[in-house]
């Protein structure tokens, strides 16, 4: 039996159906641990002249406060991926600046009286005014730029903003802190990568060994979010720290949409080259990045992210782009599904479609003349496009669409909008690829960065129980179910024998610094960790069986292996617990000439999107999305379709839905789910999803495929809203208002 | 997302609950579903220093021939025709289990479905001292006629005539962006009685003055009860819509249930 392909239902979910998940918020791993309360800057910009916790500390069941001048004193600013003149630490000390920025932690007996006491904090503001500070530039240029657009026939040139939203879990951030000696234990919902650990670490002056963090068994879901929550490990920690006891803290929701963390709002120019048959002569992009008060590590990186896919799915060899980083008072920005994609194939996609009606052609038949259509294929600026069969893929998506019958509808007058987009979905993100923030010359005067490891540890018990522990951190997305189907196939036993272990413990667990649950890196290089473990155990067995001259079973293997090690083959270690290392290949640091292979896998998707507008309220109606993935092999084609579903979800509301809204004080407007409004399950339409398997050439031959479609449905969406209307210009979210208000003009 | 503290009383008689409302006047709140008060409590926007749980008093969950008691929940709300059509548009099903009919009159939001439906057919508010007639129940945003001291002892709902309801919001169960009710009657194919009204749009549940009695009923007339609809309304603009929008958005559906109530 092979179990990897198998469509097998979610281990996870009879435990999360019955009520019986183990979230940060179940724990209590250490007794008496006390509440807290973060008391946040009520303006997005101010002088802070005093923070007087004098009637706090007098409030019942207080324990003490930490404030802003504590965190200075007690903690060093977070190192980023690029120079900031803002430091950023886990509170505000002297500016605030971002409205809901942590300036004290009340921690008492509650939460109910710890937020009784946070009221009475009375802070001394002197406003300042909102202000934009550029940080941030680099320009980057590959092949013959201006000579491609010397040449062209037609030059397409836009500008897209794609506005800040966010994730929204169902659970929001949590942290309990056990601050002991000179060594901090924290239980954090944190999702990697633990890259961030070290940022964590180094923030509190400790050395990575001394700040023990642990993830809980289940996660109410992150889409990315959850990375942000090391700000209050660190914050949580310092409370713990000052008051000598340990201390807990569950965000609430009012906190996760003001303060937990944004995606970045883009502003995009694309100038765009073609030549009268079609052919993409030349790309220019100039991307303004606003990231929010501080430059949080991992940012920059939602602007480097997509660097080796900047020409997206499209055989074009003259690329440029200018970057910039903006500070906003706004919340800092962090990682979302799909992570810098959105906002690429917003721009790209949009791009194509308005060449395409200005080239007179279908967007289809644009598309297909200009779909790289070799592997591998190097980009421009060092991507390396592993595999995949991209014509094959656009046919598949139009067929199943039944895009030819939609546009002879849409001929014979039905007022019908279709939509395409062609979306590169990277995955397992090159840990080296944020140093492209530095220039060569900066780069070259330190560690150079590079790769994406992840680790697995497999123990068989004497009685043969095989248990596996991930470092994977999951979110939901079932690491564990695919994880024993993998190990299943390896051992020769039932996914069903194996227990799989999904906390994360950085003092016990096999992790790098790239582990965690980010960049849909799991099927790659978490597979990869979890069958090279498993190889090795598979080979041990097969030693121990060939020497015994047996054909014994995994029982009696295992309990040789701890009962009798004299009966092992001679030199072999005894036990039977192994731990592997699998990095993904080709992920070198950036070249001299800012060439990254930013990514290690590549997929691909196709959506055609078909909405009809009702013209007296201007809601957008999707009567049909179409979505054909080739994400390589499919290691559990039921998590798969999961994935995608969700990932669809983000994009359309993004889409249709979803904005982040300051006002000029920087005021947040969309503090409530009253105002910041995600679609539910009803309001989705129906996703209809085709696959075809061009496996990657390394692992398992999975790839990720989880983020696709929150790249690629804004720009299918806005494409086909645009085609309905026929026009250029639109912004997004589509809201009924929006575009009734386009309809008006 | 804690509520500040407050002291919790329940009593058991409508005489006990009126006792503790005079008792503390404005400090008091009534608790019946909890739907919007708990909400405002976590949000620490209501401070109120006692809470009155009504849910135990005795005699308030009835619902008989369209009396509807203070405790009776939106889900077991059935028997009003206009109600019917509105009452999947309230909240959630969750939200409707527990959510009381009187409370969302008593809350008076001005986006709120029930208050709309109870003035559109003309219907009452009983409390521990007086009945009022809707119109006169309903003041402005979340604010009502009620006295500090006085409870909402049921609310009374008459049929109504050729009745229809419609809302628009971004998502169903939204607070809605607009919404209107009508209920008229038509004789001879024409309108001899219409009331109106619409939400959202206005600082509370408003009745509309669009001249229909002895107009034909008609798709035109509709067509043209909705035009003055949307120039009789003034709306602010918010997040998510302009003025302009909202006002289209209404004469719409005024036009809509005219349209369906005509046919």
């Amino acid at each position: 039996m092979t179990w990897v392909g198998q469509p097998l239902e979610r281990v996870e979910d009879e435990a999360l159906l019955r009520g019986r998940g183990r979230f940060v918020d179940d724990l209590e791993p250490v007794p008496n641990a006390k509440h807290a309360a973060v008391v946040r800057s009520a303006l997005a910009h101010a002088r802070i002249r005093e923070v007087d916790v004098s009637a706090a500390l007098a409030s019942p069941g207080v324990v003490g406060v930490l404030t802003g001048e504590d965190v200075a004193a007690l903690s060093r600013p977070f190192p980023a991926g690029a120079e900031s003149p803002v430091p950023y630490f886990a509170a505000a000390h002297e500016v605030a600046r971002y409205a809901g920025e942590p300036l004290a932690v009340v921690v008492a007996e509650s939460r109910y009286l710890a937020e009784d006491a946070a009221e009475l904090v009375v802070v001394d503001y002197d406003p300042l005014e909102p202000e934009e500070r550029e940080v941030h530039e680099r320009s980057f240029s590959y092949g013959e730029v201006d000579e491609a657009f010397a040449t062209a026939d037609l030059v397409v040139s836009e500008r897209f903003a794609f506005p800040r939203w966010s994730c929204t879990p169902v659970e929001c951030f949590g942290v309990i802190a056990d601050w002991q000696g000179d060594s901090l234990t924290a239980w954090s919902n944190f999702q990697g990568p633990f890259s961030l650990h070290g940022v964590a670490a180094s923030s509190l002056g400790l050395p990575g060994s001394k700040l023990r963090l642990i993830t809980p068994p289940d996660s109410g879901g992150s889409f990315g979010i959850k990375s942000a929550v090391y700000a209050y490990v660190v914050l949580i920690g310092l409370a713990s720290r000052k008051l000598g006891m340990p201390v807990r803290w569950t965000e609430d929701r009012l906190e996760h949409l003001a303060a937990s963390a944004h995606s970045t709002g883009r502003v995009t120019g694309v100038e765009a080259a073609f030549a009268a048959d079609g052919e993409l002569l030349g790309l220019r992009y100039d991307a303004v990045e606003d990231v929010g008060a501080y430059i949080r590590a991992p940012e920059p990186a939602t602007l480097y992210r997509m660097h080796g896919s900047l020409s997206g799915a499209y055989r074009v060899r003259n690329v440029a782009a200018r970057n910039r980083v903006v500070l906003t008072n706004r919340c800092p920005t962090g990682l979302n599904r799909g992570f810098g994609g959105p906002q690429l194939y917003f721009a790209l996609e949009r791009t194509m479609a308005v060449a395409a009606r200005r080239l007179g052609l279908d967007p289809a038949e644009l598309a297909r003349r200009t779909l790289v259509s070799e592997f591998p294929y190097r980009t421009p600026s060092g991507g390396l496009y592993d595999s995949g069969d991209y014509e094959a893929c656009l046919d598949a998506a139009l067929e199943l669409a039944g895009y030819e019958e939609r546009r002879a509808e849409q001929a014979a007058g039905r007022a019908l909008g279709i939509g395409l987009a062609c979306v590169v979905e990277p995955s397992i993100s090159n840990m080296g690829y944020i140093t492209l923030a530095q220039t060569a010359e900066e780069r070259a005067a330190g560690l150079p960065k590079s790769g994406n490891a992840e680790g697995c540890t497999i123990s068989i018990s004497p009685a043969g129980g095989i248990t596996v522990r991930l470092s994977t951190t999951p979110q939901g997305q079932g690491h564990r179910t695919v994880a024993a189907q993998i190990v299943a196939d390896r051992l020769g036993v039932e996914p069903g024998e194996i227990e799989v272990l999904s906390e994360l413990d950085t003092s016990t667990s096999a992790w790098t610094i790239a582990s965690g649950n980010y960049s849909s890196r799991f099927a790659g290089v978490g597979a990869g960790a979890i069958a090279a473990a498993a190889d090795k155990l598979a080979d041990k067995l097969a030693g121990i069986r060939a020497h015994l001259g047996e054909d014994l079973s995994l029982r009696r293997v295992a309990g040789t292996a701890h009962w009798n090690p004299e009966s092992l083959p001679p030199g072999m270690e005894p036990g039977l617990h192994a731990t592997a290392y699998f990095a993904a290949p080709s992920l070198d640091p950036p070249d001299g000439e800012d060439r990254v292979a930013s990514s290690a896998s590549h997929g691909f998707l196709v959506d055609v999107a078909v909405v009809e507008i009702d013209g007296d309220t201007g809601r957008v109606r999707i009567i049909d999305y179409v979505s054909v993935h080739d994400a390589g092999r499919l290691l559990n084609p039921l998590i798969a379709d999961g994935q995608i579903r969700g990932g669809f979800a983000h994009g359309a509301g993004a889409a249709l839905f979803e904005r982040i809204v300051y006002d000029e004080d920087g005021t947040l407007l969309t503090g409530t789910f009253m105002d910041y409004v995600c679609p539910t399950a009803p309001d989705l339409p129906r996703l209809r999803i085709g696959h075809r398997e061009t496996p990657a050439p390394f692992s398992l031959g999975a790839k990720g495929l989880g983020e696709g479609n929150t790249m690629s449905a804004p720009a299918a969406i806005a494409n086909a809203v645009a085609d309905a209307l026929g026009m250029d210009d639109v912004e997004l979210p589509l809201t009924p208002a929006r575009v009734w208000e386009l309809m008006q003009a | 997302m804690k509520p500040p503290p407050f002291r919790y009383e329940r009593p058991e008689t409508v005489e006990e609950a009126a006792a503790l409302l005079a008792e503390h006047g404005d400090e008091a709140k009534v608790l019946a579903g909890g739907q919007s008060l708990v909400p405002l409590l976590n949000f620490r926007l209501l401070r109120p220093a006692v809470l009155v749980d009504v849910n135990r008093v005795v005699g308030l969950d009835r619902i008989e021939g369209g009396r509807v008691g203070a405790t009776v929940r939106q889900s077991d709300f059935v028997g009003v025709p206009l109600a019917a059509q509105a009452l999947p548009s309230v909240g959630h099903l969750a939200t409707r289990n527990r959510g009381t009919v009187c409370g969302s009159i008593a809350h008076a939001d001005p986006s709120a479905e029930l208050p709309l439906c109870l003035l559109v057919l003309g219907g009452s508010v009983v409390t521990t001292r007086r009945e009022l007639p809707a119109d006169d129940f309903f003041r402005s945003h979340f604010t009502t006629a009620l006295e500090p001291d006085e409870l909402v002892i049921e609310t009374v709902w008459p049929e109504g005539d050729a009745v229809a309801f419609e809302e628009f919001a971004q998502r169903h169960g939204d607070f809605a962006l607009a919404l209107a009710a009508c209920s008229v009657r038509v004789e001879g194919g024409a309108v001899t009685a219409a009331r109106v009204g619409v939400g959202a749009v206005t600082d509370r549940p408003m009745l509309l003055d669009l001249e229909l009695e002895g107009e034909p009923a008609t798709a035109e007339t509709a067509r043209e009860a909705g035009a003055s609809a949307e120039a009789a309304v003034d709306p602010p603009g918010n997040l998510h819509a302009s003025s302009a929008y909202l006002s289209r958005l209404t004469g719409l559906l005024v036009e809509r249930v005219l349209t369906r109530a005509f046919a």
